[in-house]
């Protein structure tokens, strides 16, 4: 009994040794849009070079990088994160700088710099995905269709309580569309104290209705639910909902706000080189379409958009789905990063404030 | 005339008959008993010590060291002093209320490039904001156009953005160039200093923290309260019944522990959601109407009632030991004198329950102070605690510097409510068994 335990802690002991094979850790956000990168970056970037890709879930990978690289113990090397935030971390030097020429070139030759969308690339970050935030609905709790944001903080027409991101980005600007401001103007008037109480006005009206969500896989679930009316949530995660799972979930394109997710590598991360091979393999026009075939979100690459074709059942046509499809920006805003880059900290202080009053 | 062996120090020597020794007991080599006992007692407290000293070790290493630590960044934020050498050095050499003059701006320009190039404007510009909402854009913009700016610096930089000449900008960063400061702890109740340096209430519309110590106040007394109402009758039915039956029922009190929390809690989701089991029930029996479900999740109701379930265990167990050792014939006494089954209750069984609320009491009060993972499920914005803000600095604004001071602030209040618990009811009046 003894040598046999003895002779089994040996061996375990020495698998782990063994199991050291090469590895990076990517952090993304977890649910429907985490399966379609393992699937469309993960899987095929493993079978091409043998590195292990360990995914890890997190609401925002924003936030636990600027805490490990302060604590000065980097464990990420690769995270997914939303456009304002890979500026302001590189505003603070939390990043490292990404060389553009390793970006390999569209399959017709065209360099990577003018294959990507404008604003794509940032010095730290290599966008791969165009998302929005939109309204959300079940058609089967609710009378009637909506048609426009202001319907969402409409408590007579639709009554019922709201989903919202319990974050003040992509909040104030919806309060600010649904009260009237044109979305050309959103951002001017955010910027001044007047338009920032006149959203959080808008934002009291529905107050006590709201249901506060911070994951993204919340906001289907609390729809299913019947938790929730109304709720805004990230497209993809509806569009998995509704077709994948069948839910009879609706999306209202009408004041979508548009942003950009980046690949961005923490500085000091411990697998550095590992980490670059997986953004230049990740960000490549096929993986990017591939990538579209799991989950609605538009490929951040213009040659990757003639690829993009139907969901992986076979069935669904994705164009229509997409946010930038032309039928579904009618009434769209762009997110100003450069509005959020200088304004985040203190927006959000305020509105953590409103939160707990 | 018989005496022990002298050679046994430890053996007083006893007078015996015929030979009787007056005045204070000694050894036999002549010490006095009191210091021989006190000897021998230091020997055994030496050893004592020596055997709990690596878990002193790990407690101070693992538990007091990192606390302290993070505790002292509620006074110490180094951030602007560190990266603002200039500006740092004309503060130093001017009195506080001297209005900037150019020297003051071309320092704060030549910081303003200085930062460019080490990339921590967003750090200093955070520090500021801390005090001065809206400071931190100022700094970002500031730094990436400071290359450009021509002397005279102070017209240049009003022309850049007016908010540069505000006097409470100049009190914030003065206050901000020493690397120690109070205002973090001003801050965790309310206060800010204003631009003279007087301190004052924040705006009514930014008012959180001392309203959020009153509401876990009152929630953790009331979630104690009805843990011991609950738990009460539970733990005296586990104490009477035969040992058999009564192990039986103590698994399942003790079946929630060996549950992971979050398990436990989203089970509660599940039954108070306004979709959920329990609305859906009175639905069905037609107790309320389909559009008058009762809301009892993402409020303070919701709180209390997960709250109340997961605390339980710990109220249960410490009556219950308590109980074990009450003498049921007591009570048999009272009745059998007269006394009604409520008096007798009340007088005779309640006195002797009491060391086991306390203990219970204190442990489900402490515990629910620092409760964050329950209220954030299932409190909503209505019914959050302190600890969720504290969670909040720490994990997502990363003010470490106000999560430690709000922390040290609860911190103190236990320690008081503490004191205050042993002066009314005594420490030594607590059993755990």
């Amino acid at each position: 009994m003894k040598k046999i335990l003895i002779v089994s802690t040996a061996l375990a002991g020495f698998t782990a040794f063994a199991a050291t094979a090469e590895e990076i850790n990517v952090m993304s956000w977890g649910g429907a849009y985490t399966k379609s990168q393992v699937e469309a970056y993960g899987k095929p970037f493993t079978a091409e070079t043998g590195i292990k890709v360990n995914w890890i879930d997190a609401d925002n990978p924003a936030t636990p990088i600027k805490a490990q690289v302060e604590a000065g113990n980097v464990s990420i090397d690769v995270a997914d994160v939303e456009y304002s935030d890979a500026v302001r971390l590189c505003d603070e030097g939390l990043l490292e700088e990404i060389d553009k020429a390793m970006l390999p070139p569209a399959p017709d030759g065209t360099p990577a710099e003018e294959d990507f969308i404008e604003g794509a690339l940032t010095d730290c970050g290599v966008a791969n995905i165009v998302w929005s935030t939109v309204v959300a609905y079940n058609k089967e709790n609710l009378n009637g269709t909506p048609t426009t944001i202001a319907d969402f903080f409409d408590l007579e027409k639709f009554p019922g309580k709201r989903g919202l991101r319990k974050s003040a980005k992509a909040t104030l600007e919806m309060a600010l569309e649904a009260d009237g401001v044109p979305a050309s103007e959103v951002y001017e008037v955010l910027s001044t104290p007047e338009g920032v109480d006149r959203a959080f006005a808008k934002l009291d009206t529905i107050k006590d209705q709201i249901v506060w969500w911070e994951a993204g896989a919340q906001p289907p679930q609390l729809l299913a639910d019947g938790e929730v009316v109304m709720s805004t949530a990230y497209n993809g995660r509806i569009f998995n909902a509704a077709v994948a799972e069948g839910q009879p979930l609706e999306i209202l394109w009408d004041g979508q706000i548009l942003d950009f997710d980046l690949f961005v590598i923490p500085k000091g991360a411990p697998n550095k080189e590992n980490a670059l091979k997986f953004l230049a393999f990740a960000t490549d026009t096929k993986r990017l379409a591939d990538q579209a075939s799991w989950i609605s979100y538009g490929p951040a690459r213009k040659s990757s958009s003639s690829m993009v074709g139907k969901f992986m059942d076979g069935k669904t046509d994705m164009g229509p789905h997409m946010p930038t499809a032309p039928e579904n920006m009618k009434n769209a805003l762009v997110n100003d990063y450069e509005f959020w880059v200088d304004h985040d900290a203190e927006l959000n202080e305020r509105f953590n404030a409103w939160l707990a009053q | 005339m018989s005496t022990q062996t002298p050679a046994d120090p430890h053996v007083a020597v006893v007078a015996t008959a015929g030979g009787v020794e007056d005045g204070p007991l000694v050894m036999a080599d002549g010490t006095s008993l009191k210091q021989a006992l006190r000897k021998s007692q230091s020997r055994a407290r030496r050893r004592a010590f020596l055997l709990v000293l690596p878990l002193l070790a790990f407690v101070v290493l693992t538990f007091i060291v990192p606390i302290g630590q993070l505790l002292k960044r509620s006074v110490y934020s180094p951030n602007f002093h560190e990266n603002m050498p200039a500006l740092v050095a004309w503060f130093d050499a001017s009195p506080p209320g001297t209005v900037p003059d150019e020297s003051a701006y071309a320092a704060l320009v030549a910081d303003l490039r200085l930062l460019k190039k080490t990339k921590k404007a967003g750090l200093v510009g955070t520090r500021v904001n801390y005090e001065l909402p809206g400071s931190r854009s100022l700094f970002t913009k500031g730094a990436r156009k400071a290359e450009k700016l021509e002397p005279p610096y102070r017209e240049a930089l009003l022309k850049l953005d007016p908010r540069w000449g505000d006097p409470a900008l100049w009190q914030v960063m003065r206050s901000a160039a020493s690397p120690y400061t109070m205002n973090f702890y001003l801050a965790a109740v309310d206060l800010k200093r204003d631009s003279d340096g007087s301190i004052v209430r924040v705006e009514e519309n930014r008012r959180v923290y001392l309203m959020l110590f009153g509401r876990t106040l009152a929630l953790s007394l009331l979630i104690t309260f009805l843990a011991l109402v609950l738990a009460y009758p539970i733990a005296h039915l586990l104490a009477t019944l035969p040992l058999r039956k009564s192990n039986l029922l103590m698994i399942l009190v003790l079946l929630p522990f060996w549950t992971s929390l979050l398990v436990r809690t989203t089970s509660w989701m599940v039954l108070l959601q306004s979709q959920g089991v329990i609305n859906d029930a009175l639905v069905a029996l037609g107790i309320i109407g389909d559009d008058g479900r009762i809301q009892m999740m993402y409020n303070k109701i919701g709180t209390v009632i997960a709250m109340t379930h997961i605390l339980l265990p710990f109220m249960v167990l410490p009556l219950y030991s308590v109980m074990r050792t009450i003498n049921p014939s007591y009570v048999r006494a009272a009745r059998n004198l007269g006394a009604t089954s409520w008096t007798a209750f009340r007088r005779i069984y309640f006195p002797q329950t009491v060391p086991g609320i306390g203990a219970g009491a204190l442990l489900v009060f402490i515990l629910a102070v620092g409760y964050y993972i329950t209220p954030a499920l299932v409190g909503g914005s209505d019914g959050t605690l302190i600890s969720n803000l504290i969670a909040f600095h720490i994990q997502k604004s990363l003010n470490w510097s106000l999560a430690a001071a709000l922390a040290a602030l609860l911190l103190a209040g236990i320690l008081v409510l503490y004191w205050l618990y042993d002066r009314l009811v005594g420490i030594d009046n607590l059993k755990l068994g």
